[in-house]
This record gives structure tokens, C-alpha cells and sequence, in this order.
């Protein structure tokens, strides 16, 4: 192994090519970050903070911050774990996740990296906010209580799709998914079955219409073995309904 | 009815004020939270008595906007323990909304074998855990030896058949749904997996043994209600109509069927009624004192309309049991009416047990069926924006009623589960026990526990998915007509009884009861 062209992660050389990012370099050797918002085909976000990790004392997004030769970085470890339960408790009681009847359940990368990381309760006191399912387009449905903004839609559909169909309006604890047509509806909007903005969402917030509970529990895609052998949903895409 | 005056006297006291307030809170032993409230005046004659459910649903209110396919796995979540009953009947609604009158036989016949298998395990449930300890031990047995542990102590052979049935009926649920509870085996218009021939193998390997067990069970039952026949023939009785789905020949049937309902002496009020028309035969009434409706048959009326439902009902109203050892237990049950219905309380765990005896038997049936390996699952149609789905669940018989709108989410919705179909016929039999039992008693835990017998015989479901075991705290007060507290009783959680006095200085002191 070339060690001017490899980092060390949790103790683990990984290679990399010029360019990569940690988090790259680190999928493209087989070793697991969790993450939520990143996906390989699209830009860099960094904005969901699952994948942060410790280089040189110091907390990066691994899907921004780019490899360098002898970097020692730490991703597995109590601490870092611990902070990314916190975030993933945080995102469970601010929208409403209720697993045990989501058809998204056992092929839901949300709730996927919350076993990963450990988290097994909500921890904080539920928001229970109210928001809407939007059922308008013929082919799919936005069910906005799962939505955790990680805006992998927004960027698949202006940077893939070329259509913008979705953007988050509002700031802050206010910011929510919203869709560009004239009635807000789905079904009033550009998008189709067939963008890649459909099949992009790592929860169950972007859901086709058919097919709901169609794969039997124990063969869904979490179902026997854990996120950092699968991948992600987006990666799994034909095989990760529940 | 009027053949049991005390049912409509005592739903209401002419004069409630300083009358006794007796309240048994929570009822233990079954299922979910609910309380019955005695009045009694200074001779200790019983005034009024009710049954009253203490928990609210919400689930027709919070589906509302939810997206349809949702509903067979969200609306099972009403319940722990029949679970299956509402996935199914909230299925059989869905089926209609996406268009299918009828699945493939394999898909019909998974479903169905789920079914039995939960059926098994509800009752085993409850024959075993929650009403063995009275019927074995007597209604006065001590209050801490009066339960599962008793029977696991004294009968152990009897306490093993119970948990062994309840988890075959447990399996034969996770091979058919993937998880022993809140499984999601049913979808619209079908099924999301058939058998393997490992799994049909897996529950084959036991049945003979379960249908053994359920022979057992059915004997011991019946050996204990016709030991004491007078006394059992009396206890809670209260003639009653009767509802359940039957078969297109009259028989016995759980999972699809018509509607047929009878009088109490068996004469027929309708018979085979597509349940989709529920809403034009039966009808549901409002009381003041209780958050659960009261449903009645329409063409006679609140007053004489209302009904019963679970296995005494579906046993005194089917023609025959299609299972050869079942429908044989059918015959003694039904000798033993002499021409008329059984309206006993008690007859409804001999009924229960032979309906046990019939799930393990029709489990094994299926099982030798080669259309529960099919292949071909699903099938769809053209949607539609009603579907009502009707299934008999354990305690009964259960409606689901879905409406939708354009875009496929939930506009409206109407449960009457099979608690709600049963409230006055359980208030009924508890003003009977009351009016022939406690009437002119001090009150003690025995003659209270009589009014539990009577509620436990129907298995009541009073929410969801929470359990009272007999160890719930409990406490009774007297109060005269002044308002002032004449007595106490107190009953731990450990099942301990004790009269708390009140002292010269207003504290409570623990005595002797």
C-alpha cells in the first residue's frame, strides 16, 4: 500500500485518490461512516453532521473534508458515537417517525443508522409537529412528517433532473420541504416518477403509491444485516421497499 | 330485555344521591382498563350497576389523511393481543379500495390460516391465563392464590397446555406475517408471502398435539360447567340476540361470511346479510355515563335490539362446525340448551374452548393444503372510495369502515369492535349477577370478584394491548348518604386485602379484613 496516498481510519489504512473525500475513500475501501445526506452522486452537503468525524482534534464532516496523506482520523469511537445518537434523537422527536407502522420501516436509512449508532429511544421529548401528507401526484406521495431535510431530493432534482421541483423554505427550527408549482401540490409540479429526486429519499418521506409492506418482514433491506454491510437506500434502489 | 327486568333497572338509580358508590377499578384479568360502579342504599340493596370503559381510541381520528395501505398495519396497533383481527378486517376493507372482491386462493388461505392461528392463541390466552383460576379454584378461592401462578402450582400440566397452545398459535402468526405481533402479512388485495414447505413442515410437527390439547381443554370445560350445572346455568345469564358471520350453509365461520342474527330462542332476525350494508341493520346509541357506544339491531330497536357477540353467539347461531372433532363438542353444547340457545355466562368459555378445538383442527386442514405454497399473491382492480371489512375475532364480531378520497387518503373511518358490539350485553349480565348475588351483602372481594367472573366470561378487550393480571392496586370505599367514608378496602398489588379504618386523626390505619 502507498502510504503517501492513504489515511488512517480508526486504525485502518484506507487508500485514496487525489480529490476524494474522506468519506469517498473510506466507501470506496469498504469501510462504513454513517451518514444521511450524502450520497455519491451528488455534491457534497455536509449538512446532517451524522458523518462528522476527529482529525488532528478536530471535528469535520468526512463527506466534505478532503483525504490527505497520514491523516488520523477517528470515526468509531464513545464519544463521536454518542453525539451522533444525540443528532439522530434530535431528528426522530423533531418530525413524526412513528416506525412500528411506517411502511418505510426495516428499509429506512434513518432508522438503519440509529441501530448502527446505537440509538435504541427517542430520548428527547417529542415535537409532534402537525404537517401534511401530500398525495396529489398520481404515482407518488410526500408524507412531509417524515421529511429530515436533508435535501437530497432538492439536489437530485436541480442537479440531476435539471427540473427544481423541490426547495426548503423558512430558517432554522421553521425550515420545511417545500414544492415549486402554482398550488404547492406534487401533483401540480414537474416531477415524475422516473427523476432521480423519486428515488433518492433515505426515509419515507418520497414514497411510491404501490408496493406499500409488498417485501415480508425478514427480507427486508436492514433486515439481516446492519447499514455498514447494505449501503445506503439510494445505492440499494429497486430492493429497498419494505 | 324485558325477561330480565333488574338489565334496565339498574342501569340507573331513580335517586343516586347518598347512595354507596362501590367502585371495582381496575377490573383485573382482562383486557385493557375498564371499572365497574356499584350504587348501593344503607340496606345494602344493589341501586344501580355499570360497566364503564375508561380508555379512549382515538384511531378514527388520528387515520384521518393517513394514506389507505397504511391501515392494515396501523390500525392493528388498537391491540396487543388480537392484533390479527384488526389487520385483517382493515385488510378486507382495502381490498375493496383497491377493487378486489375476491384473492387467490392462496393469498385467502394464508390469511385464513393466520387467523386460526391467532384465534388459537387468544383464546388459549385467555381460557388459560385470565379464567382458569376462577373456574378451577372457585370465584372466593384467596385472592392471592386466584391466579396463573395458582394454577402454574397446582395444576401444572393444565398451565403448560395454556402457553404451549398460545405459542403455537403464536407461530402459526409469525410464519403467516412475519412477527408474532403487528406482522404485516396482509396487503390490499392479498398477501406479501406464502409458505414455505420448512414452515408449513415447522407447524405440522405439533398440530396433532395442539388439536390433543384443545380435545383436553374442551372436556375439562365442559366437566366443570355441568358439574354445577344449576348454579352455571344461572350465573349471568341473560337471554340475549345473537350476531356472527356464518358460512353460505349456516356454518361456523371467522373469517368471511354473512351476517346472520337470532332471538334468544334461536328464531331468525336475518340471516346471510352482506355485511357492507351493516350501517342499514344495526345502529349505535349514546349514553350519558359511558364513553362506548351501544349498538343495537335497527329493526328492533335500542331497547330490545341489542346483542351478543363472540363464541357463545357464533356457537349457538352456526348449523355445524366443518371440523369433525369441533362440531362433534358442538352437539354436547348444544343438548345441553335443551332446545334453546345457551344463555349462560359461563357456557361462552365452553364455547370459547370449542372454537379453540376447531382453529387447532382447521390449522392442520390447511396445512395439507398445496394453494398455501402458491405463488400468485396479489391481484388489483379498480379503486374505489368505500370498503367495509368484517372478520369474527375472538371476542367477536369486528367492523372496519373505510372512506377515501380521490388521492387515496383516509377521509373517514368507523371501528365497532367487538367489545363495543357486546357493552350491554356484559352490563347486562352484570346487573344480573349484581340483582342475584350481591343484592342485600355487605360487600367483600368474593361477591365483587363475582361481577369480574361475569365481565372475564365475555374476554373483553376493553382498549388495547394493556394487561391487568389480578395484581392491580384496588380500592373500595362506602360511603353513607352524608358523603361521610364508612369503610374501606384496600387490595395491593400483591393481591393482599386489607380494611383500611379511618383513625381519630384522620389517618389511615391498616386492619384486618
Amino acid at each position: 500500500m502507498n502510504l503517501a496516498n492513504s489515511f488512517r481510519l480508526d486504525g485502518r489504512e484506507i487508500p485514496f485518490q487525489p480529490g476524494q473525500t474522506l468519506m469517498d475513500a473510506a466507501l470506496a475501501a469498504g469501510a462504513y461512516i454513517p451518514h444521511l445526506c450524502h450520497n455519491p452522486e451528488l455534491a457534497p452537503h455536509g449538512s446532517c453532521r451524522v458523518c462528522v468525524v476527529r482529525v488532528g482534534g478536530r471535528l469535520v464532516s468526512a463527506c466534505t473534508a478532503p483525504a490527505a496523506a497520514g491523516l488520523e482520523v477517528a470515526s468509531d469511537t464513545p464519544d463521536i458515537q454518542a453525539s451522533r445518537r444525540a443528532i439522530l434523537q434530535m431528528l426522530f422527536v423533531e418530525g413524526n417517525h412513528i416506525c412500528p407502522a411506517c411502511e418505510k420501516t426495516g428499509a429506512c436509512q434513518l432508522q438503519a443508522v440509529a441501530y448502527y449508532v446505537g440509538m435504541l429511544e427517542p430520548h428527547f421529548t417529542h415535537f409532534f409537529p402537525r404537517r401534511d401528507v401530500d398525495a396529489s401526484h398520481p404515482d407518488y406521495v410526500i408524507d412531509f412528517n417524515r421529511c429530515i431535510l436533508c435535501e437530497l431530493c432538492v439536489r437530485a432534482s436541480r442537479d440531476l433532473d435539471g427540473k427544481h421541483v423541490f426547495a426548503i423554505s423558512g430558517r432554522g427550527i421553521d425550515s420545511r420541504l417545500v414544492i415549486e408549482s402554482p398550488t404547492g401540490k406534487l401533483g401540480d409540479s414537474a416531477f415524475a416518477a422516473t427523476d432521480r429526486a423519486a428515488h433518492v429519499c433515505p426515509v419515507g418521506a418520497i414514497l411510491p403509491k404501490r408496493g406499500a409492506y409488498s417485501v415480508p418482514i425478514g427480507q427486508r433491506l436492514y433486515d439481516r444485516e446492519p447499514i455498514s454491510q447494505v449501503g445506503d437506500v439510494a445505492a440499494n434502489e429497486g430492493r429497498a421497499r419494505s | 330485555m324485558h325477561r330480565h327486568p333488574e338489565v334496565a333497572r339498574l342501569e340507573t338509580a331513580p335517586q343516586p344521591a347518598g347512595l354507596k358508590r362501590i367502585a371495582i377499578d381496575p377490573l383485573t384479568r382482562v383486557e385493557g382498563h375498564g371499572k365497574v360502579t356499584l350504587l348501593q342504599d344503607a340496606e345494602h340493596r344493589i341501586q344501580q350497576a355499570r360497566l364503564h370503559i375508561v380508555e379512549f381510541r382515538g384511531f378514527e381520528k388520528f387515520i384521518q389523511g393517513r394514506p389507505y395501505w397504511e391501515l392494515p398495519v396501523m390500525v392493528q396497533r388498537l391491540c396487543g393481543i388480537c392484533p390479527v383481527s384488526h389487520h385483517l378486517a382493515a385488510a378486507k376493507a382495502t381490498d375493496q379500495l383497491v377493487g378486489v372482491d375476491q384473492l387467490t386462493p392462496t393469498a385467502e388461505k394464508v390469511r385464513r390460516l393466520m387467523h386460526l392461528g391467532q384465534t388459537l392463541q387468544s383464546h388459549a390466552l385467555h381460557f388459560f391465563h385470565l379464567s382458569s383460576p376462577d373456574l378451577l379454584f372457585g370465584f372466593d378461592d384467596a385472592v392471592a392464590h386466584r391466579n396463573i401462578v395458582g394454577v402454574i402450582q397446582d395444576h401444572p400440566e393444565i398451565a403448560k397446555q395454556g402457553v404451549l397452545l398460545r405459542k403455537y398459535g403464536q407461530e402459526v402468526i409469525r410464519v403467516t406475517s412475519g412477527k408474532r405481533i403487528h406482522g404485516t402479512g396482509a396487503i390490499p388485495g392479498g398477501v406479501n408471502k406464502a409458505l414455505t414447505a420448512a414452515e408449513r413442515d415447522y407447524l405440522l410437527a405439533d398440530v396433532e398435539q395442539m388439536i390433543a390439547w384443545g380435545e383436553t381443554a374442551v372436556q375439562l370445560m365442559k366437566r366443570v360447567f355441568l358439574s354445577n350445572a344449576d348454579y352455571h346455568y344461572r350465573f349471568g345469564a341473560v337471554d340475549a340476540n345473537t350476531l356472527s358471520l356464518v358460512g353460505p350453509d349456516g356454518a361456523f365461520e371467522l373469517y368471511h361470511g354473512g351476517l346472520r342474527a337470532r332471538d334468544p330462542d334461536g328464531g331468525e332476525i336475518f340471516d346471510y346479510q352482506d355485511y357492507r350494508q351493516y350501517e342499514e341493520l344495526l345502529r349505535e346509541e349514546i349514553k350519558p355515563w359511558s364513553y362506548m357506544k351501544f349498538p343495537f339491531i335497527a329493526s328492533l330497536g335500542p331497547a330490545r335490539g341489542w346483542y351478543r357477540v363472540g363464541p357463545l353467539a357464533r356457537v349457538n347461531n352456526c348449523e355445524r362446525f366443518a371440523t369433525p372433532l369441533a362440531e362433534q363438542e358442538r352437539e354436547d353444547f348444544r343438548a345441553a340448551g335443551e332446545g334453546r340457545p345457551l344463555q349462560a355466562a359461563l357456557a361462552t368459555h365452553w364455547a370459547r374452548l370449542i372454537e379453540l378445538l376447531y382453529c387447532a383442527e382447521g390449522i392442520q386442514e390447511l396445512l395439507h393444503d398445496p394453494d398455501l405454497l402458491g405463488t400468485d399473491l396479489l391481484v388489483s382492480g379498480e379503486r374505489r372510495s368505500r370498503g367495509i371489512g368484517v372478520v369474527e375475532a375472538p371476542r367477536g364480531t369486528l367492523f372496519h369502515h373505510y372512506e377515501i378520497d380521490e388521492d387515496g387518503l383516509v377521509r373517514k373511518a368507523n371501528l365497532i369492535v367487538s367489545t363495543t358490539n357486546n357493552n350491554q350485553a356484559m352490563n347486562a349480565s352484570i346487573r344480573q349477577v349484581a340483582a342475584h348475588y350481591l343484592d342485600g351483602h355487605e360487600l367483600t372481594e368474593p361477591l365483587l370478584n363475582h361481577i369480574e367472573v361475569a365481565i372475564r366470561a365475555y374476554d373483553p378487550c376493553l382498549s388495547c394491548a394493556t394487561h391487568a393480571m389480578g395484581r392491580m392496586p384496588l380500592e373500595l370505599e362506602l360511603v353513607d348518604a352524608a358523603g361521610c367514608c364508612l369503610d374501606r378496602l384496600y387490595k395491593g398489588p400483591d393481591g393482599r386485602v386489607e380494611r383500611l379504618v379511618e383513625g381519630a386523626d384522620g389517618a389511615l390505619v391498616g386492619g384486618g379484613a
